[in-house]
């Protein structure tokens, strides 16, 4: 992907640079320092956007494989079963290699799709773009996650390979079957200590960056909202994903030296009884998992909102109604997500009065959500919307997002959580969070920040088709879900027919697979325009969506050190339609 | 942390430790090493004593380490000059720090079956090793 | 390499008062605390769900665990005084207790490391029960921090040309380290009582 075309202008630039206190000649990087161990926050920013897509559409595929099993159960696959001789002989899926499937795809949207996407890759490209910076505080620091990134991915995907196939217990790994499942899980851990050491460090790095380089007359209070969002989430992971190192260390003691941390005394696996020293507890594990599994909720749907209220702003076309309630309550948001984890252990049996206190952080968290949303709606009433694509992948967020959240109150009630716990209501529940909500995001900001990365924009007619199979798809994969879950069907199952009230709503499920084909097919215009778009899309200005933040003030595509002078703010983010003025957009970079 | 607006006012001359005073500072680092060192032998030697109950010896051996791990925060680590922001970030730490303590140790009450070897009726099925 | 200069990468920020490496590494130390947090949360869910726990003095060698606290305990001072050195503009008394630094630490993992090969010969693995189990992976990951540190702090007694060069960025990078390796001493100061003497 063109990052930066003209070199002449990037060396030119540099000189330009205000914070220069620096000498040594400038010279042209060579390729493998320009382009691949790139010190650059934009190139590394693409780094981990267009790796995090490959995982992403890795990670469907793996589902793709899932449904045709749940869709019809133990009918051979034609053509593509035939290839997969391992794990579907005869082209009929096996049970472990089921459960592999499901392990990972879980494992990969999270942790290697939509985490590095959301912040790895638009937190790396757009926000010391959005704060006036000429670059991150440590860009050595930037490349090092990403190339600790790139591995954890690796080694993730190579456990198909090992024997015994992938890890199979879940993106969850509860012991006891973590503890004894085959050599996969222990390339599993593996990968996630890399994959969390490079979350670390990635957010070490932006908390620096946004506490320390703002561009002058950019106060907290100035910051555009994606920056703040971008904030709060380093810190969730910061915080929150060291336990689950923990976690992994002991798990991984527990699989490699034996030790029994997660296994109780006395387990008897298939009629013998396990030789371990035992008095170990795999509710341990859940606690440490979840500690960083519910931040980790929010470090999926933070820069998701971010980018929304970017891409809404814009496109309304005047101030987004309660900036400072919006950052209000995603403060308080991040603070509160790390009180309500055990709400995941509601059938653990840890007693009412946890299980109480679980219960009403819970519900007190989805205030702040809920502000968040009503902001933006409040946003929307009389606005002269502009309906460009990314608009439309925004605007289509909020519904959907609204079904997620509010699916996931009788979740977190312990009476109603009994009954749906485990069921597909929660698959459909936080799947709307995730898929049609962070991953829609996902493509708003694709298709508004395009321009700045490329020069270029994408095609548009593409870009509504992608639009509106996806939308019609995606709720046509979700939406059944909710049915079944109620009907009682059980998540995991490899072979939902097995029970009768699985029989019941069988037929669901071979709407939901087509729906999830469907999908697939509307990704086809997408990846043809992300590519073509490159080198074909239309040439647009610097500011081609009339927008007043700081990054629309760099050239497209902006030069190592990214501004031609030091930015200077002088106002809000979002003054769009001031009374008064010749335009209806004030950039925050521009005096008077 | 909105007290950390970026308006350079020039680069503030902060140094606080010029020669002079890292010399008075040497003599406050000796003293927190030979209070460290007195302290390490106060909590072995008090680890041979029974103080009534074995909680009792547990939250002793654990004032002790908090008083020797301040020390070292607040003199090796300078925290007792530290800067306001870094506070912050600590405080947040230190209360997140208390939730991973405390909260899972609120919900074993009715959990603590699981590693009682004499209730050895767990069972999973799974296919061997 | 980088053409990019980055603004408070050696002075402090004029509103925060900090340079961004100092920051950095307070917050890496915030992690290392939640890392630790979630270790010492562990070991007490299952040291107070098990119907019967030893006591470490009975299984575990108290004076050799004294004698390496004391000797973390002077490395940290002498970390400390290599770095007030270089504020007092010595290079080579900043050396010297640099390498007293490295010296101690040596002599902490010798001393691990005989505690560790005692227990092997005596039969006492992480298998053997989940009291050996915490023993080996607190003081195991704990050692691997020692072994980390061990690395940074010989890289900044060996390679001091930055000190000519780039004074200030030279002494940040000092008391960075210095803060990191402070840090390791303060988890086994935690450790020592809770392992050994409980």
């Amino acid at each position: 992907m063109s990052v930066n075309a003209n070199g002449h202008a990037e060396t030119a630039d540099a000189h330009a640079h205000g914070h220069a206190d620096h000498g040594g000649a400038h010279h042209e990087l060579p390729f493998w320092q320009k382009y691949i161990f790139s010190q650059d926050h934009k190139v590394i920013g693409i780094q981990y956007a267009v790796t995090a897509l490959v995982f992403l559409f890795f990670g469907f595929t793996l589902m793709m494989l899932m449904r045709w099993q749940l869709a019809y159960p133990g009918r051979a696959m034609p053509f593509i079963g035939s290839l997969l001789t391992n794990g579907m002989p005869g082209g009929v899926m096996q049970p472990e290699f089921y459960n592999q499937l499901g392990a990972m795809h879980g494992t990969i949207m999270v942790f290697l799709g939509i985490v590095p996407l959301a912040v790895g890759g638009f937190g790396n490209y757009v926000m010391p773009l959005q704060i006036g910076a000429p670059d991150m505080a440590f860009p050595k620091l930037n490349m090092f996650s990403y190339w600790v990134f790139l591995p954890g991915g690796v080694v993730m995907l190579s456990s198909f390979l090992v024997e015994g196939g992938a890890a199979q217990s879940g993106w969850t790994s509860y012991p006891p079957l973590s503890d004894i499942a085959t050599k996969g899980q222990t390339v599993w851990l593996l990968a996630m200590v890399l994959l969390i050491t490079s979350s670390l460090l990635g957010s070490i790095n932006f908390i620096v960056t946004i506490v320390q380089m703002r561009a002058k007359g950019l106060t907290m209070w100035r910051l555009p909202f994606f920056v703040w969002a971008q904030f709060v989430t380093s810190f969730l992971l910061l915080l929150a994903f060291p336990p689950l190192e923990a976690a992994s260390v002991l798990q991984l003691m527990d699989r490699v030296a034996g030790t029994s941390f997660f296994l109780p005394s006395g387990l008897v696996i298939s009629g013998e009884v396990l030789k371990v020293a035992g008095g170990g507890n795999p509710l341990l594990w859940q606690h440490l998992f979840w500690f960083l599994a519910h931040p980790e909720v929010y470090v999926l749907i933070l820069p998701a909102l971010g980018i929304v209220a970017e891409v809404l702003a814009n496109n309304i076309r005047k101030p987004l109604w309660g900036y400072r309630l919006l950052v209000y309550a995603t403060i308080f948001l991040g603070f509160m997500s790390f009180v309500v984890w055990a709400h995941h252990m509601f059938m653990t049996g840890m007693g009412t009065t946890m299980s109480t206190f679980f219960q009403t952080t819970t519900m007190i968290i989805s205030i702040p959500s809920v502000i968040i949303l009503t902001c933006f709606l409040i946003s929307l009433y009389g606005a002269n919307i502009r309906f460009t694509t990314p608009m439309l992948f925004a605007v289509a967020f909020l519904p959907m997002f609204a079904i997620g959240g509010l699916t996931g109150l009788p979740l977190g009630l312990t009476a109603s959580d009994i009954y749906l716990h485990d069921t597909f209501y929660v698959i459909g529940h936080f799947h709307y969070v995730v898929a049609p909500g962070t991953i829609f995001a996902m493509f708003a900001g694709i298709y508004y920040w395009y321009p700045k990365a490329t020069g270029r924009k994408m095609n548009d007619t593409l870009g509504r088709i992608h639009f509106w199979v996806s939308f019609v798809a995606i709720n046509g994969v979700f939406m059944p879900m909710f049915f079944q879950g109620m009907a009682g069907l059980s998540r995991r199952l490899y072979d939902p027919t097995v029970y009768a009230h699985g029989r019941g709503v069988q037929p669901l499920n071979v709407v939901i697979s087509w729906s999830v084909w469907l999908l697939a097919l509307g990704q086809l215009p997408f990846i043809w325009n992300f590519f073509s778009s490159i080198r074909g899309g239309v040439k647009v200005s610097i500011n081609p969506w009339d927008s007043t933040t700081l990054e629309w003030a760099a050239p497209s595509p902006p030069p190592h050190g990214n501004f031609l002078t030091d930015p200077v703010v002088y106002r809000d983010p979002y003054e769009y339609s001031v009374p008064g003025k010749a335009t209806d957009f004030s950039p925050q970079f521009v005096e008077g | 942390m909105d007290s950390t607006h970026a308006d350079p006012h020039g680069a503030a001359s902060h140094d606080a430790h010029g020669p002079e005073e890292i010399a008075k500072h040497v003599r406050v680092y000796i003293m927190v090493f030979l209070s460290l060192a007195v302290l390490t032998g106060v909590t072995v030697g008090i680890s041979y004593v029974h103080l009534g109950s074995h909680w009792m010896n547990i939250v002793v051996a654990l004032v002790i380490a908090s008083i020797k791990a301040s020390l070292v925060a607040a003199y090796f680590m300078h925290l007792i000059s530290e800067k306001k922001v870094i506070f912050w970030v600590l405080g947040l730490t230190a209360l997140f720090f208390l939730f991973v303590i405390f909260i899972p140790m609120a919900t074993i009450g009715e959990t603590r079956h699981f590693s009682d070897p004499a209730n050895s009726a767990a069972v999973v099925s799974a296919p061997h090793h | 390499m980088s053409d990019v200069a980055i603004p408070y990468s050696v002075k402090p920020h004029p509103v925060t008062g900090i340079p961004n490496g100092k920051f950095a590494i307070w917050l890496f130390l915030a992690s290392e605390v939640m890392l630790f947090g979630a270790l010492f949360s562990s070991y007490i869910l299952l040291r107070t769900g098990a119907p019967s726990w030893p006591h470490g003095a009975d299984e575990l060698n108290v004076p050799l665990a004294t004698v390496n606290t004391m000797v973390l305990i002077t490395s940290s001072i002498t970390m400390v005084m290599a770095w007030a050195s270089l504020k007092m503009g010595s290079l080579s008394k900043y050396r010297l207790y640099m390498a007293a630094t490295l010296a101690c630490s040596a002599g902490f993992l010798v001393i691990k490391y005989i505690e560790y090969s005692t227990k092997f010969h005596h039969g006492h693995y992480p298998s053997t029960s989940n009291f050996f189990g915490i023993y080996f992976t607190l003081t195991g990951l704990h050692g691997i921090h020692i072994i980390g540190g061990i690395l940074v702090n010989a890289y900044l007694m060996i390679f001091t040309g930055m000190w000519k060069t780039d004074r200030e960025h030279f002494e940040n990078r000092v008391e960075n380290a210095g803060l990191y390796w402070h840090f390791v001493d303060l988890v086994w100061i935690f450790l020592f009582p809770s392992l050994y003497l409980l």
